[in-house]
């Protein structure tokens, strides 16, 4: 890779000194060894230090760096700057309260995290040594507990931004869905209890953005067909 | 400025492994507990633990903590506490049969018992063969063990401060800690957490370094709080290099990579760690095998166009395996490296990874200094635990998989001692220093006021130049005193830095300025303890410190068989000695000798 620059349109909002958000344009010169869009941000922030965004671990297991680029949901150190058309528009994830730029208040979600008990529950006096889980029991979870709450599932789907206050929302009813999988824990009945609502569970429309979006190549669709099918089959 | 005070039996700073594992100790007693954290808990950097955490269940097979506790204490050359090393190794099983009750989704046995690999330096029967002790879910072992502490914290109702920065340590007259003061990201406020106990869980700061595997937060604030405020750093010259980050990116590639039959290849495709190590070949300690990648790139025998890196090979190894055990580093490889592993190697290089010295502390995770001629008289109110900490059970080199239990063991260890130092009406609130956050305001006034100041990006970006090239896999005299010099320099332009961004809301400008002075301290205090350090020993190696017959590997028993402390005002070095003597009758004190693998 060659020393190119890239240009961006960025919102942009200081409530300390801005009255509305706006759209900003600017562009950045990036080194050769800049490869993801991440890299470009912290190029980008050495040339104004106001330009506000979360990140961590850069390497896509943290979850601190999602937003919404060039229109759909993603992590910034995941993204090939050189596969986005520019200018490279970078808005913050949708459907969230916004602090400041590319910074949104994730309260609601991770409000809606924690209603579903995201914590293995067994209430046998715990053994001397592991509890025992065949190997196929164990891969039920794959797929599941890899989840890095970086949100940007649950701020892509429409029904989270309808009702985010009433729908669990893809991240939290997959995070439901890791602990009914798993064969040490117990609270099934108690965990089906909690999403037997018209909103918890039942505003997933599968449309699917949620699939689409996610970094980690999870399917949350596919978790929440399957606790509606546990729903069915308690129910006849 | 307002500074609004809170009151708590206890403050947690860190919410990665070690603060996770400590508050679920003090909320499960009923300690009122504030856990104080930068970050959302689940994106600390224990998350990017890879390849597993050790414990001598022995699933697959033989093994037990004797046989541990060697394997760490010859790792760590013999800098390790051994009372501190057999606490950790004796424990090992039952923090991580804890962690799977806690529900943590280990990959399994076929008869259903906890997975486990090899991995580097751990061996059975006292150095014979390679030992199946890496406790493992796939390769993302701290995803899922962060996520499972965190999940068990939600059922103990902690209190967190989400992205709350702690600024300053607040010890009064006699120096006892009573709190921190820190500042909320989004609002800016700074606020005083005054607590009986303060438990530091703050992490590593291998951002010091220009090529690092480390996560952005890793600023080591912790430990450069303590510093300020004039507690010693212990052994800060003992910088891990992971054998394997990804060659340009510095992204982790687990040693578990090799525990599962990965093999590391010069630009010949020769399997040069035969060489090294004829015993443990790739899976010797990590900083044999990162000084001898050095080695090989150093003599010409590096692969690609600039001959600057090596690579690892598991295009022998089922795809299979890769899929199931692997995925992760294949995902990383891809993203990365721009190779798929199951075709092509990956190319990797030794990358700043792991703080071995930090704030100095007992195995019960009190923070000790010396005071009236005993080297570790403990600080009252003050609890340390996981990377920033040393308790000492890494010395000079850890073993991989032992951070992981450190955290577990200390940040358990630690929280039980305030519960128990609690209940027994030890720990008293005592009042706060009238200038209880002068020097966090100062800081703050200073940063606000500075004008024609340099920014903190070429300041820190010359701070990791100089780490990088004076204190890095192999360490020379005169770089090392031309270093000293360097990050003096670096340090008074520090003081000095300006920011554009004055705003209150969510400032990212002024956290990086707060971050640049607590990785400034552990700049000094690594630059200058290596200089001072004549001798090679684990990760510390010394180009005039040869393996010689008097100092085998270089090592110098007789003169620097001892712990350093490095003190920030005036860079003042001391040093005390390393504890040989086991904890318990249980176990013989594990004797020196040459370490070889």
């Amino acid at each position: 890779m060659t020393k190119r620059t890239v240009q961006f349109k960025i919102y942009r909002y200081d409530p300390d000194k801005d009255e509305k958000p706006y759209m900003q344009d600017i562009s950045v010169e990036l080194e050769p060894s800049d490869k993801k869009l991440l890299d470009a941000l912290v190029r980008l922030r050495a040339k104004d230090d106001s330009m506000s965004f979360r990140r961590s671990c850069r390497e896509g297991v943290c979850g601190s760096d999602a937003m919404n680029i060039n229109g759909k949901n993603g992590l910034a150190c995941l993204t090939d700057v050189d596969s986005l058309q520019q200018p490279i528009t970078l808005r913050p994830l949708p459907g969230l309260p916004v602090i400041r730029d590319l910074i949104v208040d994730m309260t609601q979600f991770f409000k809606q995290y924690h209603s579903i008990k995201p914590y293995l529950v067994n209430n046998d006096p715990p053994p001397e040594r592991e509890r025992l889980q065949s190997p196929e029991d164990r891969e039920e979870l794959n797929g599941l507990y890899e989840c890095i709450l970086c949100a940007c599932c649950s701020t892509s789907c429409p029904s989270f931004w309808w009702n985010p206050d009433k729908f669990v929302g893809p991240a939290g009813l997959l995070a439901a869905y890791r602990f009914l999988a798993d064969t040490r824990d117990q609270d099934t009945g108690a965990r089906l209890d909690n999403l037997e609502d018209p909103y918890r569970l039942f505003r997933c429309h599968t449309i699917m953005n949620c699939v689409d979006v996610c970094p980690k190549g999870l399917n949350p669709t596919r978790a929440i067909g399957k606790i509606k099918d546990m729903m069915v089959r308690r129910a006849i | 400025m307002n500074v609004a005070k809170r009151t708590f039996d206890a403050v947690i700073v860190g919410a990665g492994g070690a603060g996770l594992r400590a508050a679920l100790q003090l909320s499960e007693a009923g300690l009122k507990t504030a856990v104080l954290t930068k970050v959302f808990p689940t994106r600390s950097h224990t998350v990017a633990a890879q390849g597993g955490v050790a414990a001598s269940l022995g699933n697959s097979t033989e093994d037990n903590w004797h046989w541990h506790m060697y394997d760490t204490v010859k790792g760590s050359d013999w800098l390790g506490d051994q009372d501190a090393i057999e606490f950790m190794c004796k424990k090992a099983n039952e923090v991580v049969i804890e962690l799977e009750h806690y529900g943590m989704p280990f990959d399994r046995t076929d008869n259903g018992k906890i997975y486990q690999r090899p991995f580097g330096g751990h061996s059975m029967n006292y150095g014979q063969a390679p030992v199946m002790r890496s406790c493992a879910a796939a390769d993302r072992t701290g995803h899922a063990m962060l996520h499972a502490l965190y999940q068990r914290n939600v059922r103990a109702n902690t209190q967190f401060f989400v992205e709350w920065m702690a600024l300053d340590l607040i010890r009064d007259a006699d120096g006892d800690v009573l709190g921190v003061t820190a500042m909320e990201m989004e609002t800016g406020e700074v606020s005083i957490f005054h607590a009986k106990a303060t438990i530091f869980a703050t992490g590593g700061a291998g951002r010091i370094y220009y090529s690092s595997t480390n996560a952005f937060i890793n600023t080591g604030d912790g430990v450069g709080m303590a510093a300020r405020a004039g507690i010693p750093l212990e052994d800060m010259e003992f910088w891990q290099f992971h054998p394997t980050g990804v060659a340009g990116a510095g992204v982790l590639i687990t040693e578990g990579v090799r525990g599962e039959g990965g093999i590391l290849r010069n630009a010949q495709g020769e399997r040069f760690m035969e060489r090294y190590a004829p015993n443990l070949k790739d899976l010797a300690s990590r900083d044999v095998v990162s000084r001898a990648m050095t080695t090989e790139i150093n003599e010409g025998r590096g692969c690609g166009p600039d001959k600057d890196h090596v690579l690892l090979d598991i295009t022998h190894l089922a795809p299979d395996t890769i899929m199931k055990r692997l995925p992760g580093i294949r995902e990383i490889a891809i993203q990365f490296a721009g190779v798929d592993p199951i075709k092509a190697p990956i190319p990797v290089v030794p990358t700043c990874h792991y703080q071995m010295g930090g704030i100095p502390t007992n195995y019960k995770g009190q923070v000790v200094v010396p005071k009236d001629g005993n080297p570790n008289s403990p600080v009252a109110g003050f609890y340390a635990a996981g990377e920033c900490a040393c308790a000492s059970v890494h010395g000079a080199n850890r073993l991989g998989t032992n951070s992981l239990l450190d955290l577990l063991v200390f940040g358990k260890s630690a929280g039980e001692t305030v519960v128990e130092d609690f209940q027994s009406g030890q720990l008293k609130l005592k009042p706060l220093p009238a200038d209880a956050a002068d020097v966090s305001l100062a800081r703050l006034a200073r940063l606000d006021g500075q004008t024609n100041g340099e920014s903190v990006f070429d300041v820190g970006l010359e701070m990791r130049r100089t780490m990088q090239k004076h204190a890095g896999v192999f360490r020379f005299d005169n770089l090392l005193k031309e270093g000293v010099q360097k990050i003096g320099e670096v340090a008074e332009r520090a003081k000095r830095t300006e920011i554009k961004d004055k705003s209150k809301v969510w400032n990212v400008a002024r956290m990086e300025a707060l971050e640049l002075d607590n990785l400034i301290e552990v700049a000094r205090a690594t630059m200058v303890s290596a200089e001072a350090r004549k001798e090679s020993r684990g990760a510390h190696v010394r180009d005039d410190a040869p393996d010689t017959a008097e100092n085998p590997n270089g090592r110098d028993d007789a003169n620097w068989l001892k712990h350093t402390l490095w003190y920030s005002e005036g860079d003042r070095l001391d040093y005390k000695p390393v504890n040989l003597k086991p904890l318990s009758d249980d176990v013989e004190p594990i004797a020196l000798a040459k370490r070889t693998y």
